[in-house]
């Protein structure tokens, strides 16, 4: 009887702890985080580049200077892409939980070109794939990666212009609407 | 036998312990604790451990901390060109195992004297082809070159580039070698004696004026000094200076300097002359630096008063005369000589104004202008080391209607190493790129005081404006 009453109550004791713990948390999909990172990205990247420096600059009322040593001028400011990778500094000094760059096949500084096989694998995937986005998996030290590459498309002629003139640019024959690189997303997992 | 050899082993044990506990946390002498000399930039507080060591526990990160709290402004002002946030994408994870540029201390490591060069760098001198090796495929004029000399050619620097970005080069061609000289700003003053003149009009004040009057009777000669100084001018009597906390303080130092001149002592103390009592140790001696000084000055501690003789203040001593008493390095004492000293011989006989003398301070403490809306850093205004600020810039921002002010940087190390962080806030001020560029690359130049012309060209202007008329 003894032995019975005890297994009961580990029982409803099993019972009872099992109905007070949380629900298994599944935690957002890679690629729907990435997805809505990127977003984000491109809106504030295209914002910026047509609401600021397109109407504000040379192109526009010419009261604000892009350029890329742009604290040696008065009215200077970053160019887009300096723009886009000032933010991901910013972000890398802020959280580790994911990191970005902006890279192209056709980079005017060649720091900026592919490195690892699968950014060249993502950067001429969304070449060859315009539209899609490319997703995978890569290790890089002893931490295995989400990595999401997003195409760069040419939204002003400021982007165009700029990259055709460019002494460094290997590609010069940019065209509005274009791929002229893409915005490559990690996550550790 | 056992048990001496447990009761030899247990004393042994216990007076080592005491012997590092008593280092480690009551001597004043920690030199036993040391793994090897400091570099030149630290030996001065290499035994003010805890300066670096800001912690007894914790990795890499908290000499990083240290290495930027004392250094992270003056590399934004820099606008460095290696920002450790530049390689924290892991997609550089490959390039960190070679050198971990996050972290200061893989090329500047410490206490490793026999290996530290110039610049405190510890690494091999071609550390640039582990990012850079496709530089002699993309770029004709590069093909060939050592990747030793990317650093320490006059080309480029791993910070500080401001002066040898292309752009830059390209704009700054073809320039005549030498311009008119430029008549230095006076720095300002508006601000500094308000801490003065709010302890004159305190009504503490009244009570150390009996003690004031009788101390002008005893020193006539002082008296006279003061009445032909700045601080005389300005309203600063005995009692801002000599008056602090309710107590007359018979030889104000940097306490009571500071009060007022909160610029030029917090950033004389992140120079050579004043590290050491930044960090609380005794005030540098020039005995204590490997340095060429004069045997007479060994023994003169480094203060405030070392450069500006008290009572008289006069800035044209501490501007040349001051640095030469104990400085006796070949460039020191080829200044007089020199076409920088005669400029300012000639301004002391009045054939020329003083702002257009060239003295030790014009190139080691240049006048620059503090930042209205910038920060302000450990209590120091944020300076814009772009330019040195002269007449003809101060009248141009002044009629712009900002609100400018003049600082005196004190830090007199900023710009000296490496020498390229002179070129434009000092140099460009009087003369050519080409020339600032190659005459900091001339040793010989630099040991005879720029007696002459640089014997040698540094192509990089020649090259950079190939390039842009391609």
């Amino acid at each position: 009887m003894k032995k019975r009453v005890m297994t009961a109550a580990i029982a409803a004791l099993t019972l009872g702890m099992t109905g007070c713990g949380e629900p298994e948390s599944k935690g957002i999909d890679p690629k729907i985080y990435t997805d809505s990172l990127f977003a984000v990205m491109k809106a504030d990247r295209t914002n910026y580049t047509k609401l600021v420096v397109k109407r504000l600059g040379p192109a526009g009322a010419d009261v604000i200077k892009p350029a890329e040593h742009w604290k040696d001028l008065d009215n200077g400011t970053l160019l887009p892409a300096q723009m886009f990778r000032a933010g991901a500094e910013a972000v890398a000094e802020m959280t580790d939980d994911f990191t970005y760059s902006l890279q192209s096949i056709w980079p005017i500084n060649s720091q900026n070109a592919p490195k690892t096989p699968m950014e060249k694998e993502g950067l001429e995937y969304i070449g060859a794939n315009p539209g899609e986005n490319f997703y995978g998996e890569e290790t890089l030290g002893d931490t295995t990666y989400f990595t999401a590459v997003y195409p760069d498309v040419a939204v002003s002629d400021a982007c165009t212009v700029c990259h055709n003139e460019h002494k460094d640019s290997p590609k010069t024959d940019f065209q509005l609407g274009e791929i002229m690189g893409g915005v490559v997303i990690r996550v550790p997992l | 036998m056992k048990a001496i050899n447990w009761i030899a082993w247990i004393t042994l044990t216990l007076a080592l312990a005491v012997y590092f506990g008593f280092l480690l946390f009551k001597a004043e002498d920690k030199s036993p604790l040391l793994i090897g000399e400091a570099s030149h930039g630290h030996f001065q507080i290499e035994l003010a451990c805890s300066s670096c060591h800001l912690d007894a526990f914790g990795g890499g990160e908290v000499i990083q901390n240290a290495c930027v709290d004392c250094h992270g402004d003056d590399l934004e002002m820099a606008h460095d060109s290696h920002p450790r946030k530049k390689f924290t994408d892991p997609r550089n994870a490959d390039l960190l195992e070679v050198i971990d540029a996050r972290q200061c201390i893989s090329c500047h490591t410490e206490h490793q004297q026999e290996q530290t060069r110039a610049m405190g760098v510890t690494v091999p001198d071609d550390y640039c082809y582990h990012c850079h090796q496709d530089i002699g495929d993309n770029r004709e004029s590069h093909k060939d070159l050592p990747f030793e000399s990317c650093a320490s050619a006059g080309c480029h620097n791993y910070h500080d580039n401001r002066a040898l970005y292309e752009d830059f080069l390209v704009e700054h061609a073809d320039a005549p070698w030498l311009n008119a000289v430029a008549a230095l700003a006076q720095p300002s003053s508006a601000s500094y004696h308000a801490s003065a003149l709010a302890k004159k009009a305190s009504p503490a004040a009244e009570q150390w004026q009996s003690v004031s009057i009788a101390k002008q009777q005893q020193h006539p000669q002082i008296v006279a000094e003061w009445l032909a100084s700045s601080h005389q001018l300005q309203g600063v009597d005995c009692i801002g200076c000599h008056v602090s906390s309710d107590a007359w303080v018979e030889k104000p130092g940097l306490d009571q300097c500071q009060t007022c001149h909160q610029g030029e002592t917090a950033t004389y103390l992140e120079g050579k002359h004043g590290m050491r009592l930044a960090v609380g140790l005794d005030a540098m001696m020039p005995k204590q630096s490997q340095m060429d000084f004069h045997p007479n000055a060994s023994d003169q501690a480094q203060g405030c008063n070392s450069c500006h003789s008290s009572h008289s203040f006069d800035t044209q001593k501490a501007a040349f005369e001051s640095c030469l008493s104990c400085h006796a390095d070949e460039h020191s004492l080829a200044y007089p000589e020199s076409p920088h000293g005669q400029l300012t011989q000639r301004a002391l006989n009045g054939e020329q104004p003083w702002n257009e003398a060239v003295t030790c301070a014009t190139c080691h403490m240049p006048r620059l202008l503090e930042k209205q809306h910038g920060s302000v850093s450990k209590g120091k205004p944020s300076m814009d080391f772009g330019s040195s600020i002269n007449e003809a810039l101060l009248a141009k921002l002044s009629a712009s209607g900002e609100d400018v002010r003049v600082g005196v940087m004190h830090n007199q190390n900023l710009n000296l190493r490496p020498n390229e962080k002179m070129i434009r806030p000092v140099c460009m001020s009087c003369h050519s790129l080409e020339f600032s560029i190659d005459a900091l690359a001339d040793e010989n130049l630099i040991k005879n005081n720029f007696s002459g012309k640089p014997e040698q060209h540094i192509e990089s202007i020649d090259w950079a404006t190939k390039r842009a008329m391609q």
